[in-house]
């Protein structure tokens, strides 16, 4: 009996040591939470991964909630850092005390995916698309899509259009550039998370990626657009788009950093691209950003973001195009390293 | 015998009066269940002057015009929810014609003896688990499954009966009647079990009598068993109804989402609970005013539809025991 209450303690003594020893490194530990776009969520998630992975001392968690939702979050103080495809405004800035430092990280690009059956590299030229998108062009057979596609084989068959029903970064994205190519469209639906869409049976809105992914695979004679990352998975036909030099580009190609790179960036490092110059850019393109804020509480936190955005724009970069996004074009990052500095 | 039974209290009888422990304990769970019900008020109010205060600038700015509408335009500040009320209210209708027609018949095919016992239990085991799957699933099963299947037979009827106004359209993929269809769906586990426990309700002898007075079978189950039940099956309908108008996943997956008033079965449509949680997570601050208007909006529906339903029921109920 004594003997058994000796080894107990003795047990319990050691498991105790053991514990604590073990214990004792994570208590160091700094956890950045950060939440917003969904747009570049799948490589983010990865970075991130990976970056705490390598770190023994940070660790990050980031929630895809969408870029309003994480600037809210930002605005209201809940997180170390946000993510946004649609940058932040002026307004939204000043909300903002110590001020905002915005962080281009990567680039995405926006493709048309498609189903109509037998055909492959559809062209679309820029009055096409956009004809379609505000209903004015509805069947696969029209004239001018002929024109365009004299190798094909087109269906006499009625064009469904898939839109986001959820209001998305991707909408303000895609309706950024038709806004730019279509005077119609400007003043018609017009720019902006969600926008209103013409009336007809032949448009039909499915929530996030997935959603507008399903319904166009079940949907013969449909047409939507979609993160290029999201139709690269999912294996989906994308149209080669025109772009403003009148040359038909496919996405995931060099075409996205060509169009990245024809848009000098201003201080705040807020560059729109609505509708890139060079010949080979693809046209519908973005930054996505990081918001971090200039005057951080903690120091340890700040110098955990500095080497995080260190870390995406060194090592990460070589994780962006295999996933489908645009790495950041030599002179940008550099530039971007710069300012990363004023996070303090 | 009766007079012997009444009030008969004999000496050694072991009735007594209650302890002053049961007069305690009475009280306390009366105070108790009180205060439960009270507490379900309490939450109903608050969760309404949440909603209210918020949605509350937003009733100032559009008024009555919010309700008949029909231009959602975030950009310009156009907000409009008549076709989301339309479709919310055209969906569920659909989907308790035909659930709420297939529960019923379900409902008395497992308790007026069609089936041996043990294969009942089966049965009634299977369609209670339909209500234990996902919406979400539902509206993936919709859209990769219910969509192609409907979809020949919805362009044969437009082709041939497009002057219908409800075969007025093709149907090219998400759209009112696949969202009906799978609603119908989700509603019948709930209209099959409340309608299987009325009619299990109604005493076995009311249906011994029926068949002593000479009455057939399907005589007993129309005329005799399904009024007397009527009560609780139209319970079932209305709580089936209740839970068609709230439906929010596999509606916004399969509806269209699109703000169209039209009768046609085969158009994409819109209802307020996709509308309400496609658009809150990137709502602006004026934008979260109107969806909680329109939050109010879903709510003063279901009330008004459970209202309904339980005159309907107090109604029913006098004329049958008239």
């Amino acid at each position: 009996m004594k003997r058994l209450a000796i080894a107990l303690l003795l047990v319990t003594g050691l498991s105790t040591l053991a514990l604590s020893t073990v214990d004792a490194p994570a208590q160091e530990r700094v956890r950045l939470t950060g939440s917003g776009a969904s747009f570049p969520f799948p490589l983010y998630s990865a970075w991130f991964k990976s970056f705490s992975g390598k770190q023994a001392t940070i660790s990050v968690d980031y929630q895809a909630k969408g870029s309003g939702a994480g600037i809210q979050d930002f605005i209201n103080k809940t997180v170390d850092f946000a993510a946004s495809d649609a940058a932040m405004t002026d307004e939204e800035i000043a909300k903002v005390p110590g001020g905002v430092q915005l962080v281009p990280l990567t680039g995405g690009e926006i493709a048309l995916a498609y189903n109509v059956a037998g055909v492959k590299g559809l062209k679309l030229p820029r009055d096409v698309y956009s004809g379609i998108f505000l209903g004015k062009i509805t069947k696969w057979s029209d004239p001018k899509i002929k024109a365009a596609n004299p190798g094909l084989t087109l269906p006499d068959q009625d064009i469904t259009v898939v839109r986001r029903a959820d209001s998305s970064g991707t909408t303000f994205v895609f309706t950024t550039h038709l806004a730019a190519i279509s005077e119609e469209w400007k003043k018609g639906p017009g720019v902006g998370t969600t926008v209103k869409w013409p009336a007809s049976d032949k448009f039909v809105a499915s929530p996030k990626n997935d959603g507008v992914a399903a319904t166009l695979r079940q949907t013969p004679g449909s047409i939507g657009y979609v993160e290029y990352a999201f139709g690269k998975f999912s294996k989906m036909e994308m149209a080669l788009l025109q772009n403003k030099s009148g040359q038909f580009v496919a996405p995931g190609g060099k075409g996205g950093e060509e169009a990245l790179a024809s848009v000098k960036l201003p201080a705040d490092l807020r560059g729109w691209l609505p509708d890139p110059e060079g010949a080979q850019a693809y046209p519908i393109a973005t930054y996505t950003w990081l918001l971090l804020y200039k005057k951080n509480s903690d120091p340890k936190k700040a110098a955990a973001l500095r080497e995080l955005v260190d870390y995406c724009l060194t090592e990460g970069q070589k994780m962006s195009a295999q996933m489908g996004y645009i790495p950041l074009p030599e002179s940008v990052s550099a530039t971007v390293r710069k300012a990363a500095a004023s996070v303090q | 015998m009766s007079i012997v039974l009444e009030g008969a209290r004999s000496p050694d009888s072991v009735a007594t009066d209650p302890s002053s422990w049961d007069v305690l304990a009475d009280r306390l769970f009366r105070g108790l269940a009180k205060a439960a019900a009270a507490l379900i008020l309490l939450l109903l109010a608050f969760i309404l002057w949440q909603i209210g205060r918020r949605a509350w600038p937003g009733i100032l700015e559009y008024g009555v015009g919010f309700l008949t509408s029909t231009t959602w335009d975030v950009g310009r500040g156009h907000f409009g929810i008549l076709p989301a009320i339309w479709g919310t209210i055209y969906s569920s209708f659909l989907a308790l014609l035909i659930g709420g027609f297939f529960g019923v018949v379900m409902a008395i095919f497992l308790t007026q003896d069609f089936l041996p016992p043990r294969l009942a239990v089966v049965f009634r085991t299977t369609v209670e688990l339909l209500a234990a799957i996902p919406s979400v699933v539902y509206g993936l099963w919709g859209i990769f499954f219910v969509v192609p299947a409907i979809r020949p037979t919805a362009n044969w009827l437009y082709e041939h009966f497009g002057g219908i106004p409800i075969f007025g359209s093709t149907l090219s993929g998400p759209g009112l009647l696949p969202a009906a269809l799978v609603l119908a769906i989700m509603i019948l586990p709930t209209v099959a079990a409340v309608s299987q426990d009325a009619l299990r309700q109604v005493p076995y002898r009311v249906k011994e009598a029926a068949y002593g007075m000479g009455t057939t079978r399907w005589e007993a189950i129309l005329r005799v068993m399904l009024p007397t039940a009527a009560t609780g099956i139209f319970g079932a309908l209305v709580l089936g109804f209740g839970r068609a108008l709230g439906e929010t996943m596999a509606l916004a997956m399969l509806i269209g989402n699109s703000n169209q008033l039209s009768l046609s079965l085969f158009s994409p449509a819109n209802t307020l609970a996709a509308l309400l949680a496609l658009n809150f997570p990137e709502a602006g601050p004026r934008e979260v005013q109107v969806l909680m208007y329109a939050a109010l909006v879903l709510l003063a529906i279901t009330l008004l539809v459970n209202i309904a339903g339980g005159m309907i029921m107090n109604f029913a109920t006098r004329s049958i025991r008239k």
